[in-house]
C-alpha cells in the first residue's frame, strides 16, 4: 500500500499546528505547503507573515518567513518582490491585519499590482485577541466589542475585500474561497496554485480570500461553524472568482 | 485495501472528517491523546475507498491515506 | 577623488548609493525631500530600486523586507515621520536587520515646524519605540561628515546586523558645501549575507525566519541578552567624538550635530579672545562617548556649556550622566527652528570668566 495523501515533505512532523480545533488556518497552511511542493518552489519562497492567529503558521509550514509588523505584509511583500523578482512572495494575512490596521498597505500593494500572491483569511473577527469586532464582522454578528451584534448605523457595513480589490485596475486574479469542506478546500488549493503559477509566469497580482471558521470565538463547535459558513457567512461574502484577466 | 491512519497527537477532535466521509465510517472515538482530545478513528476499514476527502479537509494534517 | 559642491540631503543620498545601498523607500516630509527625490532617479541608474511608500509606516516596513533579503537598504524622514516609523525601527532592531534610517530633524513637538532643530535626541538615543532596544546612532555636523557617516553606516549595520540611525538636522540637510564624496563600492566586495538572508534556506534544508518574535519567554530573553551584549561591545569599541583644544581647556563647550559645529566656532572665537575654551563633540550618540567626558580634568574644569537646539534640553541629560554630575551644566538653548548663534555660546562662557 502506498501513501496517497499525507504531509507535504517539508511540513514539520513534530510541532502540529497551534490552532484551535477546526480552524481553517491549518487547512490553508497545508494547501499552501502542498502547492509549494508541487511547483517545486520551496527554495525561492518567502512567506510574509502577519500579527494575529495567521502568524502562528510561520514555523509549521517550514518555509522561509518574514515576520511582519501588524498590517504591513502588503508593503513588505511588495518591496521584497520588487527587489527579488525570482522569489515567490506570499503575503498571508488575517482580516484584522489586512482589512483594519493594514488597509492602506493592502490597497496600495494591490493597486501597484506587484507580482505577489496575497492569501487573506477571513474569519469575521480578531481571533487571537479574543474575538473582537473586525472590519469583516457580519451585520448582527456578536463580537466582544460589539456585544449586541454589529450594527450597520453604528459600525458601518462589513468590508468585502475581494470585491474591493477586484475593482482596482492592476490586480489580475481575485477570488473568494472556503476550506470548511473538502470540495471547497480543493478549489482553494487550485486558486493558490493558480496565484503562485501566475507569479512564476510574471503575470501579476493575485488575491485569494478564504472564508475560515473561528469556532472558539464564534462559540460554536467546528461542525456548526462549518454550517455557519454555508448558511450565513457566504451569504454576505459570496464565494467565487471576482476577477480573472490572466 | 485502502485505509486511513490518524495521527493521535495531531488530531484535535474537530470532527470535520466525520461528516466529510462518503461512507460515514469515521467517528470520534474513545481514545484520548496527550492534549485531551478524543481522536478520530475509522470504524470499518473494509469500506474505505481511499477518496482522501477526510484528509483534505483535516486542518491538522492528522490523516494519512493509504491505497 | 573629486570634490563637489552639493547639498547635504543629496550628499547623504549619493553616499548611500556609493556605499552599496540599492533600495530606498520613503515618504515626503520636509526638510529631507531631496533624499527620496534624488534616489528616485539615481537608484535605477545603478540597478537598484526606489519605492515611494503610501506612508512612513509602509516605507520603513519595505526596508525591513528588502534588507532582510540582504540588500543594503535605507529610509529617511524627519521628526513626525520618525514617530510613524517607530514600530518598524523596533522590528528592524528586534529582528536584527541591518539597515540605515536617516532623520533630517526638524522642530517639534508633533508637526511643529519644518525648520531645523535637534528635538529628537531622546527618541533617537533612548526610546525610538516601546520594547527597549537601541539603534547605533551617528550625528554628522557638516555635509562632508554626513556623507562619510552615511557611507560608513552601512558597514556598521552589516557588522552588527543592526539598524543604524543617522541623526542629522535640517541645517546639515539643506546646506550646500564642498564635499569629497567616497568611492563607489562594488557590490561583489560587500559582506555576504548568505548565512542569514531570509530568501535562502539553511544548509540542512530547514527554513529561516526573520522575526522580532519568540514563541517562548526564555527565547525572547536570549534575543534581548544578545542585543545587550552588542550594545556593550559598542560601548567598548565604537565610541567616537571630536575633542578640540581640550588639552589646556578651562571651559568646556559640548554639542552634537549642527550645535557641535556652532560650538566649535564659539571655541575658536573664545580662543581668539584669549579664553581657554575646548570642545567635546560626540559623533556617536549611541554608544555615547562617555570616555570623552571621563578624560576631563575635573580639578581644572568646574562647569560645562551644553549647546543644543532643543527646549527643553535633551542632550544635556546625558552630559550630566557622563560627567557624573561633577560639573555645573549651563545650557545654551534654542528651539523650534531658531538657529543657535555662535555669540550666544561665546557670551554664556564669558559671563563665567
Amino acid at each position: 500500500m502506498n501513501v496517497v495523501y499525507g504531509s507535504p515533505s517539508f511540513t514539520s512532523e513534530v510541532m502540529g499546528t497551534g490552532y484551535c480545533p477546526g480552524c481553517g488556518h491549518g487547512t490553508v497552511h497545508k494547501l499552501l505547503a502542498e502547492v509549494v511542493e508541487e511547483l517545486s518552489v520551496r527554495e525561492k519562497t518567502v512567506l510574509c507573515y502577519p500579527i494575529g492567529c495567521a502568524g502562528l503558521g510561520g514555523g509549521w509550514t517550514n518555509l522561509n518567513t518574514l515576520s511582519c509588523a501588524h498590517g504591513r505584509a502588503g508593503a513588505v511583500a511588495t518591496a521584497v518582490k520588487k527587489t527579488n523578482q525570482d522569489n515567490v512572495i506570499i503575503a498571508y494575512q488575517g482580516d484584522g491585519d489586512l482589512a483594519a490596521i493594514g488597509m492602506a498597505e493592502t490597497m496600495h500593494a494591490a493597486n501597484r499590482g506587484e507580482n505577489i500572491t496575497v492569501i487573506f483569511i477571513n474569519n469575521t473577527n480578531f481571533g487571537m485577541t479574543g474575538g473582537q469586532m473586525a472590519p469583516t464582522t457580519l451585520i448582527g454578528q456578536k463580537a466582544t466589542t460589539s456585544p449586541d451584534g454589529r450594527d450597520l448605523e453604528r459600525h458601518g457595513a462589513p468590508f468585502k475585500m475581494a470585491e474591493l480589490i477586484a475593482k482596482l485596475e492592476a490586480p489580475k486574479f481575485v477570488g473568494r474561497y472556503a476550506v470548511h469542506d473538502a470540495k471547497n478546500a480543493i478549489k482553494t488549493k487550485a486558486a493558490i496554485k493558480k496565484g503562485l503559477q501566475m507569479q512564476l509566469d510574471k503575470k501579476g497580482y493575485s488575491f485569494i480570500e478564504v472564508l475560515s471558521v473561528c469556532p472558539t470565538n464564534w462559540k460554536k463547535n467546528p461542525l456548526d461553524s462549518a454550517k455557519y459558513i454555508d448558511e450565513v457567512v457566504s451569504k454576505t461574502y459570496p464565494l467565487g472568482v471576482y476577477k480573472d484577466v490572466e | 485495501m485502502p485505509k486511513i491512519e490518524v495521527d493521535k497527537e495531531f488530531c484535535k477532535s474537530c470532527g470535520l472528517c466525520t461528516v466529510q466521509c462518503p461512507k460515514k465510517i469515521i467517528k470520534i472515538g474513545n481514545v484520548v491523546n496527550s492534549k485531551g482530545y478524543n481522536i478520530a478513528e475509522q470504524t470499518d476499514e473494509s469500506q474505505c475507498t481511499g477518496c482522501k476527502l477526510c484528509a483534505i479537509v483535516c486542518p491538522d494534517m492528522a490523516i494519512v491515506v493509504y491505497k | 577623488m573629486s570634490k563637489e559642491f552639493i547639498k547635504g540631503n543629496e550628499a547623504i543620498a549619493e553616499a548611500a548609493v556609493r556605499a552599496g545601498c540599492r533600495f530606498f523607500a520613503g515618504y515626503p516630509i520636509t526638510p529631507q525631500n531631496d533624499i527620496p527625490e534624488y534616489l528616485s532617479k539615481r537608484l535605477f541608474e545603478v540597478g537598484g530600486n526606489f519605492i515611494q511608500g503610501e506612508s512612513e509606516v509602509a516605507s520603513v516596513n519595505m526596508v525591513f523586507g528588502v534588507a532582510a533579503t540582504g540588500i543594503r537598504s535605507m529610509t529617511s524622514s524627519s521628526g513626525p515621520g520618525l514617530a510613524l516609523k517607530a514600530e518598524g525601527i523596533s522590528n528592524l532592531a528586534g529582528a536584527r536587520v541591518p539597515s540605515v534610517v536617516v532623520n533630517v530633524a526638524r522642530g517639534g513637538p508633533a508637526i511643529g515646524t519644518i525648520l531645523t532643530a535637534q528635538q529628537d535626541y531622546l527618541s533617537a538615543t533612548k526610546a525610538p519605540a516601546p520594547g527597549g532596544f537601541k539603534c547605533f546612532v551617528l550625528a554628522p555636523a557638516t555635509v562632508q561628515e554626513a556623507a562619510d557617516l552615511v557611507y560608513e553606516a552601512f558597514d556598521i549595520a552589516d557588522k552588527y546586523r543592526t539598524p543604524v540611525y543617522v541623526l542629522a538636522d535640517g541645517m546639515t540637510g539643506n546646506m550646500m558645501e564642498v564635499v569629497e564624496l567616497p568611492p563607489m563600492r562594488e557590490l561583489s566586495e560587500l559582506p555576504s549575507k548568505d548565512d542569514w538572508r531570509v530568501n535562502k534556506l539553511e544548509q540542512d534544508g530547514n527554513f529561516r525566519s526573520i522575526s522580532s518574535y519568540s514563541p517562548t519567554a526564555e527565547g525572547l530573553q536570549e534575543m534581548n541578552e544578545a542585543s545587550e551584549a552588542m550594545y556593550q561591545q559598542w560601548d567598548k569599541e565604537e565610541q567616537r567624538w571630536e575633542a578640540f583644544m581640550m588639552d589646556d581647556a578651562e571651559y568646556v563647550v559640548t554639542g552634537y550635530g549642527s550645535s557641535g559645529r556652532i560650538a566649535k566656532s564659539a571655541v575658536k572665537e573664545l580662543r581668539a579672545q584669549g579664553i581657554k575654551a575646548g570642545l567635546i563633540r560626540p559623533i556617536t550618540l549611541v554608544p555615547f562617548p562617555k570616555d570623552a567626558f571621563d578624560q576631563i580634568d575635573y580639578g581644572r574644569i568646574k562647569e560645562i556649556f551644553v549647546a543644543e537646539m532643543s527646549i527643553p534640553a535633551q542632550y544635556a541629560d546625558d552630559v550630566r550622566w557622563a560627567t557624573k554630575s561633577k560639573l555645573e551644566i549651563i545650557s545654551v538653548l534654542t528651539s523650534g527652528g531658531v538657529i543657535l548663534e555662535t555669540e550666544a555660546i561665546v557670551d554664556a562662557v564669558k559671563e563665567r570668566v
